[in-house]
């Protein structure tokens, strides 16, 4: 009676139970007043895909990222809040008209993007090679070298094989259009050059853009 | 030399079970979820300029303290006083396991007391923890909890 102990126990014991889902509801309302307070800086969500779900995450500015490996989605997440903001929430909504555009786009009823693009995770002349390939059209295809051309370092070829290869947003800014240089490379990626989500990723979205010929190998100008 | 922070939503997953039972047990139900956006927001706002990210639980817990006196003070100013009211069901329900009796008495010790008892009972907190939490020496804060108990231990245990 009165013991100590005994007082203790019972409020060890009659505290809520850790698998209260309160605590769920509660944060899943987080999101929405953090927005109205002006301090959701950067949103992210699940995606659909035929490929799988892809990482998308959209700031204020637009579009800053989409990740095709779920497995890697922790240390994305952590790239962004060390680049952009670490005011990094779920926000699944937010997403609504990146979802909406892919889903399009996947099943052929949308040829470009309108989105707006947020550049915050890229810099300098990586920068400049994806933005000059952010401006390639539905089904038209370059080559690194062109690539490198167009952002005024000709002989930058494998400079701008390596921003291609760090893009942040695959998909929406297509660097599955640069392809290599009629098949002399050869190598892993064939005449396709390599790519984020894998050469077979690859060969999907360019056969959605009727951008390969009969036999499989990409219809480039001139080549 | 910059702290790298985590992304916030990580902070909220990985916390806010903990936090919420803490706001429960010192609020009950009804206000815990208010004063759960409050301190969440509260940390969000903070956040980037944090300078600190060895100890973000008991950062958290801080600002959770703070909001949980807030609300206590706050829900004093609302009430009118008590002799003029009806028998007011204390604010428990049914999502204390049993007891409500006893988290009643909780939510009467002064702040102090209250904040000490649930931060070591509810939290699991170490004594040093509860000291930095609330901004006292480990001496203060194991003192809080011994009051804290003591004063229950009258009422409760009847």
């Amino acid at each position: 009676m009165g013991d100590m102990r005994e007082l203790e126990d019972a409020l060890r014991d009659t505290a809520l139970p850790r698998g209260d889902v309160g605590a769920d509801m509660a944060a899943g309302r987080f999101a929405a007043r953090a927005e109205d307070e002006g301090l959701l800086e950067v949103a992210y969500g699940a995606v659909e895909s035929p490929f799988g779900e892809l990482l998308a995450a959209v700031t204020p500015r637009g579009l800053l990222r989409l990740s095709y490996d779920p497995s890697r989605n922790d240390s994305v997440l952590e790239e962004i809040a060390a680049k952009v903001s670490p005011r990094v929430l779920e926000a699944p909504p937010k997403l609504d008209p990146v979802r909406r555009e892919l889903e399009e786009y996947f099943e052929g009823r949308r040829r470009d993007f309108d989105l707006k693009l947020d550049w915050g995770l890229t810099r300098g002349f990586f920068q400049k090679i994806l933005r000059a390939t952010a401006r390639l059209g539905f089904g038209e295809l370059a080559t690194y070298k062109q690539m490198a051309e167009a952002a005024g370092s000709p002989r930058a070829v494998r400079a701008a094989g390596n921003a291609l290869g760090s893009n942040p947003i695959p998909i929406v800014v297509p660097c599955h259009r640069i392809v290599r240089t009629g098949g002399k490379l050869g190598g892993y990626g064939g005449e396709l050059g390599p790519y984020i989500g894998g050469p077979g990723v690859k060969r999907h979205l360019l056969e959605l853009e009727g951008a390969l010929d009969e036999r499989g190998r990409p219809r480039l100008p001139g080549a | 030399m910059a702290v790298r922070l985590p992304p916030f939503q990580a902070l909220l997953d990985e916390h806010r079970a903990d936090v919420y039972r803490f706001l429960v047990a010192s609020l009950g139900r009804d206000d815990a979820d208010d004063c759960f956006q409050e301190t969440f927001i509260s940390a969000l706002r903070a956040y980037p300029r944090l300078r600190d990210a060895s100890n973000l639980r008991s950062w958290l817990f801080t600002i959770a303290h703070r909001k949980a006196i807030d609300a206590h003070r706050a829900r004093g100013r609302r009430a009118t006083p008590v002799e003029d009211l009806p028998e007011r069901a204390a604010p428990t329900g049914p999502e204390l396991n049993g007891e409500p009796e006893l988290w009643a008495e909780v939510r009467r010790l002064p702040n102090k007391q209250r904040a000490a008892v649930l931060h070591r009972f509810v939290n699991d907190l170490a004594y040093a923890d509860i000291g930095q939490v609330m901004g006292c020496s480990e001496d203060a804060a194991r003192r809080s909890v011994h009051e804290g108990l003591k004063k229950l231990r009258t009422q409760w245990a009847t």
